[in-house]
């Protein structure tokens, strides 16, 4: 503990200058921090592949003994947790960092400080989470975690510990990133920038964070309960003792269904900046793709029985839900058909990131339509924890979400390291991860239909299941293969020299309107926004940049400060106490932490000043 | 919608290829319950299938058509929106889902209906970890892992959960339903001709989660009340020393876990092993009723069925075959 109070006493000499890791753990900068949360992703993407793969190699054949029946449980419950916690929302998140301060023309986030906590809660939760593996074994009631199931008397190992204790430790970090994006894009857009002027993806952003916003309390409430129940012998979730099994089933989906789409709006957010980049024209139907991201958000949290339909709670409440659900399709399909407007008339360039855009349209369609047919509740009682869900919620979460993701990867990267990924290797990328992706996740709809049930850790042979099995698994070492050529087309990238173009796509958002590399201050001065898509008209008018807001000036930046880390590590820290039972531990790190943030509280940042180079005019270059 | 439904059937049949229809598939239904599920996803599929070719014709023109060319000079037309077309996309699913809604509403209230009358019959589910406990009210039978009905008669199944949630599913005879501790839900199915159904958990409920399997079969209303009055009997015949010493051992070894009608053993913590014999597999369908089943069993359970609650008794090679030769005598 002394180490730590130093090394914060420490943190506190404001201006100082890290070096090396240091700086990366001190600083506060928004564009640092998001790339630290997509490297962090990709990551634990990694984990999570390879659990994947090991899945996917157990149920080749029928009665397999690759791995345990325990192990498997703990591979597919894994897997669930690490691509939604840790992979599909920290990567939209790092992207939401990286791009959109730039994209409503801010300096940086409402509160960068806090921005770094979220970012390390978020990493050293992870790597939390991830330790179970090796001290006693990983959580292994599935991503759902259903009671009893996962209650102390049924799972009386530590893996629900790590599950209960680190979604904790990452949805504190997700809440506060959902507060400092919600005020940053409320409060800090640059003079003109109307809110029907932001560009999708902040839009996006901003209806995203209002989902974690709403959705996270309950199911940290759940975290918290089964909390006191497994270290400290509660009963909220002890049936015998009057217990309530939907009690967490209600609270888990109300979280679980607004959280499919604050891993798919982001998503929807990037093929609205790239698909017009790519067609030369303007997103089709503007307001009615903010209108739907609302209205999707809206119904999001009316709908979160289909994922109980099987649990007997009447017709009344199933055909309720199962209309409510069925109207998500609406507002979706009114985005379907805008970006199919948008493509129209175009003129299509199909680099990289515009096939990855392109893709996710039949992939999203495709996830869509199942959905529709799960959401009819007495059709569902056939699907409903079958392998046609699995299929169904990876052509959502894979061919929307990650292909979304994998689409920002190469549009954004010229902004974000200054450099081009290569396009010959990113068409092969492509092409690997498209047909691996179908040759995956197809089979699976028919699996579901010839009644597999999920997370089954075998098979006998004689269902029929054996060859759509194993056309899943050489899929999924074709993805593997896509995806490893992803990181060398990455590595390759790295070793060259950046390119350091401003605005290879000849894009529409302000993220392009500043120099490559991004400087630290972003604006030297705010630009002033009269138009949706101002850069794209500026360059239509001659002009290689817009009218300043402001005279040029001094800048004012926040203090890096190793506060953030040493807080998110403190909280970590009592996390292992609580789980090992060391209680006087956990209660002096807890007070620790509150220490901490109450001298944030009373601390005053004087930050520091840097002065740009008195920077182009607006008119000419 | 109609015509299309055979050309959907078709593509499904075509997609499925040379897999063929497994023993549990939702594609071949065996009463009524899973035939209206199956025509639901039909009605469905057909729809869906309309709306994916309309976007892909849509999407794959736009790919060909406005790809950019080497010879465009000036901006494509810009065009910001188009408030018919707009309100066009919105209102077409609307009416779709209002069309979908009608079936979805109609038979989540048909479904929900337990039956009543005389002719229905009550079956008692109980799940364990990982098996299943059957009994029928007011008969004093009860049994594990195979569950008797007559066909063509409506069966009200009552789900309850010894310990954790399971999910009861019998495909071909129609979709699944939770077994939540603390609740009683009800389902009932019905099958239209007689056959052995396949039947498993679909709700994780731990290690053995693969291996919580059960058989329903139905049969003709004779041989149903026939097996009834079987299972009421109150007799054991024992003839063989080997069996004998078989009884002798499963008093001091296996009773107070599990019952055997027509003997003092009651144990009520494993399945129920009257008439052991008439049933497909043994431990929910992990091995065959068979010899060679029941001695791998009765030689280490856990490393047979992961998670299985029955311990390896160490029991010797004569002690499992004498075991093994009085189990055989339950029929």
């Amino acid at each position: 503990m002394a180490a730590i109070t130093e090394r914060v006493a420490i943190a506190h000499a404001e201006g100082r200058t890290y070096h090396g890791i240091w700086a990366w753990l001190a600083t506060v900068d928004h564009k640092k921090i998001g790339i630290m949360y997509i490297y962090a992703a990709l990551f634990f993407m990694a984990f999570g592949g390879a659990e994947a793969l090991l899945v996917r190699i157990q149920l080749w054949q029928p009665n397999n003994h690759f791995v345990s029946a325990e192990t498997f449980n703990q591979l597919f419950t894994m897997h669930g947790v690490t691509m939604i916690f840790l992979v599909a929302m920290p990567i939209l998140i790092g992207y939401i960092n990286a791009i959109v301060p730039l994209q409503i023309g801010a300096r940086d986030v409402a509160f960068p400080r806090m921005n770094a906590l979220s970012l390390w809660l978020f990493v050293l939760g992870g790597l939390f989470l991830y330790s179970s593996w090796f001290m006693g074994g990983a959580p292994d009631a599935g991503w759902f975690n259903y009671v009893p199931l996962s209650g102390a008397h049924y799972s009386p190992g530590a893996g629900v510990d790590f599950y209960d204790i680190g979604l904790q430790i990452t949805g504190i970090g997700t809440l506060m990133t959902a507060i400092n994006f919600l005020v940053t894009i409320l409060n800090m857009r640059a003079p003109g920038m109307r809110l029907l002027r932001m560009p999708m993806f902040t839009w996006s952003a901003l209806i995203t964070m209002l989902l974690i916003l709403f959705a996270f309390p309950p199911i940290t409430v759940n975290l918290i309960l089964q909390m006191m129940d497994r270290l400290f012998h509660a009963n909220f979730f002890n049936i015998p003792l009057g217990g309530n099994a939907l009690l967490w089933q209600n609270l888990f989906w109300i979280f679980g269904h607004p959280e499919v789409y604050i891993v798919i709006l982001p998503a929807f957010g990037i093929i609205s900046e790239i698909i017009p980049a790519f067609s030369r024209k303007p997103l089709f139907g503007y307001e009615s793709m903010a209108l739907a991201l609302s209205v999707i958000a809206f119904l999001s949290f009316m709908v979160w029985t289909h994922h109980m339909f099987a649990d007997g709670l009447g017709a009344v409440v199933n055909s309720i839900f199962a209309i409510t659900s069925m109207l998500i399709a609406v507002p979706t399909g009114i985005k379907i058909f805008n970006w199919l407007a948008t493509l129209w008339g175009g003129q299509i360039r199909f680099t990289t990131a515009n096939l990855y855009a392109l893709s996710f349209i039949p992939l999203f369609v495709i996830g869509g339509i199942s959905g529709v047919m799960l959401a009819m509740a007495p059709a569902d009682l056939q699907y409903n924890d079958s392998y046609f869900v699995v299929a169904h919620f990876h052509y959502v979460l894979f061919g929307g979400t990650l292909m979304g993701a994998l689409a920002g990867l190469y549009y954004w990267f010229p902004r974000i390291w200054g450099r081009l990924l290569d396009e010959r290797l990113g068409r092969l990328n492509f092409w690997l991860v498209f047909i691996g992706f179908n040759v995956t996740f197809f089979p699976m709809h028919l699996l579901g239909l010839e009644g597999m049930p999920r997370r089954i850790s075998t098979y006998a042979a004689g269902n029929g299941w054996t060859t759509p099995n194993q056309i899943a698994t050489v899929g999924a070492f074709i993805l593997l293969i896509g995806m490893l050529i992803l990181l060398y087309n990455l590595i390759v990238t790295f070793r060259r020299k950046p390119d350091l173009v401003q605005d290879p796509w000849d894009a529409r958002s302000l993220e392009w309107s500043i120099p490559s590399p991004t400087p630290e201050y972003n604006f030297a001065q705010l630009p002033l926004i009269e138009d949706r898509d101002a850069y794209w008209v500026a360059k239509r008018q001659g002009r290689t940049a817009l009218e300043p807001a402001e005279p040029p000036g001094p800048i004012h930046m926040p203090s890096p400060s190793l506060t953030p880390f040493f807080l998110a590590l403190t909280i970590v820290v009592a996390g292992y106490a609580a789980l090992l039972h060391v209680d006087w531990l956990a209660l002096l790190a807890m007070l620790a932490a509150f220490w901490q943030v109450g001298a944030q509280l009373v601390h005053e940042d004087p930050g520091y000043h840097v002065h740009p180079e008195a920077p182009a005019g607006g008119a000419a270059e | 919608m109609q015509a299309s439904l055979p050309l959907v059937a078709g593509l499904a049949a075509l997609a499925l290829g040379g897999c063929g229809l497994g023993k549990q598939s939702t594609l071949s239904p065996a009463g009524p319950v899973a035939q209206a599920q199956l025509s639901m996803f039909y009605e469905s599929l057909a729809i869906m299938a309309v709306i994916f070719i309309v976007v892909a014709a849509v999407f794959v023109y736009s790919l060909i058509r406005f790809r950019a060319r080497k010879t465009d000079t000036e901006l494509p037309k810009q065009v910001h929106g188009s408030t018919a077309l707009e309100i066009a996309w919105t209102l077409i699913p609307m009416i779709i889902i209002v069309i979908l809604s009608i079936s979805t509403v109609h038979y989540a209230f048909v479904l929900e209906t337990p039956a009543t009358g005389p002719d229905t019959v009550q079956v008692q589910v109980i799940g364990h970890q990982y098996w299943w406990e059957f009994r029928y009210p007011g008969t004093g039978v009860v049994t594990a892992n195979q569950v008797h009905i007559p066909v063509g008669r409506k069966v009200n199944f009552s789900l309850q959960s010894a310990d954790v949630v399971h999910s009861f599913w019998v495909p071909e005879l129609g979709g699944k339903t939770d077994l939540i501790p603390g609740r009683t839900n009800t389902l009932w199915l019905e099958a239209s001709k007689p056959g052995l159904y396949d039947g498993q958990c679909a709700q994780l409920c731990g290690p053995g989660h693969a291996y919580m399997k059960f058989t329903v079969l139905a049969q003709s209303s004779a041989a149903y009340h026939q097996w009834l009055r079987h299972m009421e009997r109150d007799t054991v015949q024992v003839s063989t020393p080997l069996e004998r010493a078989g009884l002798a051992l499963f008093q001091q070894d296996c009773a107070t876990c599990h019952t055997i009608h027509g003997t003092p053993f009651d144990g009520k913590v494993g399945p129920n092993l009257t008439a052991l014999m008439q049933r497909p597999t043994i431990a929910a369908g992990t091995l065959p009723d068979t010899t060679q089943g029941l001695t791998a069993w009765l030689h280490d359970p856990p490393a047979v069925k992961p998670g299985a609650k029955m311990p390896d008794l160490g029991l010797s090679r004569s002690q499992i075959r004498s075991l093994v030769a009085f189990l055989q005598t339950l029929k």
